[in-house]
């Protein structure tokens, strides 16, 4: 047994390693007091703007991976094809002042364009790469989803080209207002404000609806399910077109925060919002949602707070490895996730 | 009026295909290059093979008149291709699809316009789709004769070039056949003729030939495959120095991903790891490297190669074992997932400010110097491949003994059922690690040949990109499989190095071979006796599953 105690050793110090980097970098900053007020509320605010869209990512990982214990590897990929979808509207509407005339209507005929184009790619997908392997257990399911992705992000590639492409940015989504003296650009709040809603109508569907329910019987007992009657490749395919839906919208909230468009740009939201999803414990909507949020705090407010007290120069640079630690500590001490998974422990 | 439904899916499948192709811009790539010049491109090659293919398959059913069905479904695979064509031919699509120009309408339409290329396209869809039929339902005989000779054909022209930079070099005889076979811009008519003739004769030959002495003797054929794996080596070791520089850099390029194939085929062909921060131990062979023996500021040491090597892999073993550690515990698509994250990890730190006083950031480190043994430098590319040959030459003698061995049998035990294993008193902590730190060493002892390769590090040269490149060339030549990673660098490594404008596009065709391979040979292309034995096994029970599938029955 004394290797096994090595082990959990190492992992001790991993832990308290990485903790104690957070506590002493967090005082460290505070105690150097380098950011004013006003720049930790754009951190704020812009952690839960982009919180809220890994949340909508996250979401498509969870049901996903609820119905058919698969981590759909491409689901970033189908976040990127509604991005570029709907760059192709919103740049002839910009070009023509639509966007700016009609702030609502061009957002929607976006939004619309985007969700249409990453729910046909996320059924395509479903149907040529996923549905074969539905009763394969092993790598061979994960490794035709890693085919997928990169598939569907060079086949982007080949279409549009592969120069990173930038988003339209109208006047309206520029301003701020003020709130308690704090500035908030009008995008932020949009973004947060209808990710909520459409989460939130995602959720009664999931709950309330007989297709709702239909999913959850699946996720908890797919053979069961199937002998009750359900439909197991209808639900399936319900699963995939309400993740869909949200990567598509994400997709458009993405681009527009960031501004810009390329082939690549789904695969790192896409793993941290894999991420997101664990956190908040696989399979699990809400946990999903509160995860999303959780990890665009901690990566907007965490290199500021946890490294440039230690002295680290550029911490903004690190943004990207804090997500990827939380993601991996998640992985590794708390597979099961903050809240807790909703289905049994199948996971192989 | 099922069946021929049937094969009209099929065709519009592959039609589909063909359309995705064309719009990508891989279908106008390919057309730039002859077979036969002035006859048929590769691009053209490619629509005709859609389509026989097409007809191949749709000529399976016994119950129809199965000319007719390949037909079809040639005619069916033409017809989106031609539909495209009219839509470019009516309305610019360039400023979105960039691929869809005027050259791409011109190729398709075989530069007749709309009308009559349509027409041309429909009957040669239909007529590839017939001759894939017949080819499928002919005698064998026949079949065995005429897909080498095809074959035969397209290398013969599509590497023409180096094909003729490598007769160019002796006089008589050889340049005679070269003048007949070639004009000076590639394949004539008649030298395509003739190599599909000879080729053709040669392969019939050559079956007739074996399936004599299979029936005479009772073969082994484990030792045959040893003789082939033998003499595809000694092609390998004698090739580059005849052919020259360029064949030679190729080689040694896919030298290199030979013996990262290996390190990874330990942890996930035999293991069971499915490890995608692979790249992570490729960077610290080559980081390493380049700190001990570079010129430059950053360097710490200057140390000649054959000090620095050693130390190279013996790092990455450690850094392959503290990469093992956390991850212990994660199984299955969690640990993918981990091991990619880690993977990240070590990119983002080399990249960023913070640790670009020693590891230079994004501007690397600069002036490696080339591995000398006493007076010779290793310089020249063919030098260097003959230094990657010798390490995966030893590299897998080392695998090969590792499959065999204790470890190597916990690994595959491991793989099966990590619980049961571990019931059996495998120590499920030691033999993980082992796979992390042994797989790492062959990527660290890869990564430090390529410092001296480039003669420079940078961190864009270890991207994520690079563990799938291993991955799927694991995956094609089948996972645990060591002649299998041989033939998986040389089709995804160096076939793509050759055709130089295939470049960017080759991460498209890895996507595609994993799908595919997954779905029709999982084992992939030389698989391990074991890893068949075991998924053939499972075949049937998955052909239950599906039958009692009830969706694919209601859509026959």
């Amino acid at each position: 047994m004394a290797r096994f105690n090595a082990v959990d050793i190492a992992l001790w110090c991993l832990r308290i390693g990485v903790v104690l980097v957070v506590i002493i970098g967090t005082i460290a900053t505070l105690v150097r007091a380098r950011y004013n007020a006003a720049q930790w509320f754009d951190f704020v605010m812009f952690g839960l703007t982009i919180g809220s869209i890994y949340a909508q990512i996250a979401l498509g990982y969870t049901m996903v991976y609820g119905v058919l214990r698969l981590i759909n590897f491409a689901h970033g990929d189908i976040v990127m094809t509604g991005a570029f979808a709907g760059y192709f509207v919103a740049t002839p509407l910009d070009r023509s002042g639509f966007l700016d005339a009609h702030p609502v209507l061009g957002m929607a005929a976006i939004l619309a364009v985007a969700v249409a184009t990453s729910t046909s790619m996320a059924l395509l997908t479903e149907r040529i790469a996923y549905r074969p392997f539905r009763r394969v257990v092993g790598l061979a399911p994960l490794i035709c989803a890693i085919g997928v992705s990169f598939f569907l992000e060079q086949t982007f590639r080949g279409m549009f080209g592969s120069a990173v492409k930038s988003y339209p940015s109208p006047a309206w989504q520029r301003a701020t207002f003020t709130v308690l003296g704090f500035n908030v650009p009008r995008i932020d709040l949009l973004v947060i404000v209808l990710a909520l809603f459409f989460m939130g109508l995602l959720y009664l569907i999931v709950q309330r609806t007989r297709m709702g329910t239909a999913m959850r019987a699946v996720a908890e007992d797919g053979e069961a399910a199937a002998l009750m009657g359900i439909d197991v490749n209808k639900v399936v395919v319900f699963t995939f077109i309400l993740g869909g839906v949200m990567a598509g919208i994400a997709g458009v909230f993405y681009a527009f925060v960031y501004k810009q468009v390329y082939f690549f740009m789904g695969f790192t939201p896409g793993i941290k919002a894999f991420g997101a999803a664990v956190l908040g414990g696989i399979g699990n909507i809400p946990g999903a949602m509160l995860g999303g949020f959780f990890l665009g705090m901690v990566e907007s407010v965490g290199p500021t707070l946890f490294l440039d007290g230690i002295g680290i120069p550029a911490p903004y640079q690190l943004r990207d490895l804090i997500a990827f630690t939380l993601l991996i500590m998640v992985l590794i001490f708390r597979p099961q996730g903050i809240l807790g998974e909703r289905m049994a422990k199948k996971r192989a | 009026m099922i069946p021929f439904r049937r094969a009209a899916l099929i065709g519009l499948a592959f039609g589909a295909g063909a359309v995705h192709l064309a719009v990508v811009g891989v279908l106008l790539m390919l057309h730039q290059r002859w077979i036969i010049i002035d006859v048929l491109s590769l691009g053209q090659a490619t629509l005709l093979l859609l389509a026989g293919g097409a007809g191949a398959m749709a000529a399976r059913d016994k119950a129809m008149n199965r000319l007719l069905a390949g037909l079809l479904a040639g005619l069916a695979t033409a017809a989106p291709v031609a539909a495209l064509a009219a839509i470019i031919g009516a309305v610019s699509l360039q400023s979105i699809f960039i691929a869809l120009s005027h050259d791409l309408y011109e190729m398709l339409t075989v530069q007749q316009g709309t009308g009559l290329g349509a027409v041309v396209l429909l009957v040669g869809g239909a007529l590839a789709g017939l001759v894939g039929a017949a080819l499928r339902i002919g005698s064998h005989l026949v079949r065995r004769a005429v897909i080498p000779g095809a074959v035969g054909v397209v290398v013969a022209g599509v590497f023409q070039e180096l094909i003729q930079l490598m007769l160019q070099q002796y006089q008589g005889i050889i340049d005679d056949i070269r003048d007949f076979l070639y004009t000076w811009e590639g394949l004539s008519l008649q030298g395509a003729i003739v190599v599909f003739v000879v080729v053709g004769i040669c392969a019939e030959l050559a079956a007739l030939l074996h399936r004599r002495r299979s029936a005479r003797a009772t073969h082994d054929p484990r030792r045959e495959r040893m003789i082939r794996a033998g003499i595809a080596l000694l092609v390998l070791a004698v090739l580059p120095a005849l052919a020259g520089s360029y064949i030679g850099q190729v080689l040694m390029l896919v030298g290199l991903y030979i013996l990262m194939g290996m390190g990874l085929n330990l942890e996930v062909g035999l293991a069971g790891l499915l490890d995608l921060g692979f790249v992570a131990f490729f960077a610290v062979g080559a980081y390493t490297t380049a700190l001990l023996t570079a010129g430059s500021a950053h360097a710490l040491m200057h140390l000649s190669y054959w000090l620095a090597m050693p130390v190279a892999v013996f790092l990455s073993i450690v850094v392959g074992v503290l990469f093992g550690l956390p991850v212990l515990g994660v199984r299955g698509d969690y640990l993918a997932v981990a091991t990619m994250g880690l993977g990240e990890i070590v990119r983002v730190i080399v990249q960023s400010d913070f640790a670009a006083p020693l590891l230079g950031g994004a501007q690397g480190i600069l002036e490696i110097p080339k591995p000398r043994i006493g007076p010779i430098l290793l310089g020249t590319p063919v030098a260097l491949f003959y230094l990657t040959l010798a390490a995966s030459a030893v590299a897998a003698f080392v695998a090969w003994r590792l499959e065999n061995s204790r470890l190597g049998r916990a690994w595959m035990a491991l793989r099966d059922d990590e619980d049961v294993a571990q019931a059996l008193g495998i120590n499920l902590v030691r033999s993980k690690l082992l796979a992390y730190g042994l797989g790492a060493a062959f990527a660290g002892l890869a990564g430090s040949i390529f410092a001296t390769m480039l003669t420079s590090v940078y961190p864009s040269s270890f991207q994520l990109l690079i563990s799938i490149n291993v991955l799927a060339l694991i995956i094609v030549g089948g996972m645990g499989s060591l002649p299998g990673v041989v033939l998986g660098s040389i089709a995804l490594i160096g076939l793509p190095e050759l055709l130089r404008e295939f470049g960017e596009y080759r991460y498209l065709f890895y996507g595609a071979v994993l799908i595919v391979m997954m779905r029709l040979r999982p084992e992939g292309l030389w698989p391990s006796d074991v890893r068949q034995r075991e998924l053939h096994a499972s075949d049937e029970t998955l052909a239950l599953d599906a039958g009692a599938d009830p969706v694919p029955a209601q859509q026959r």
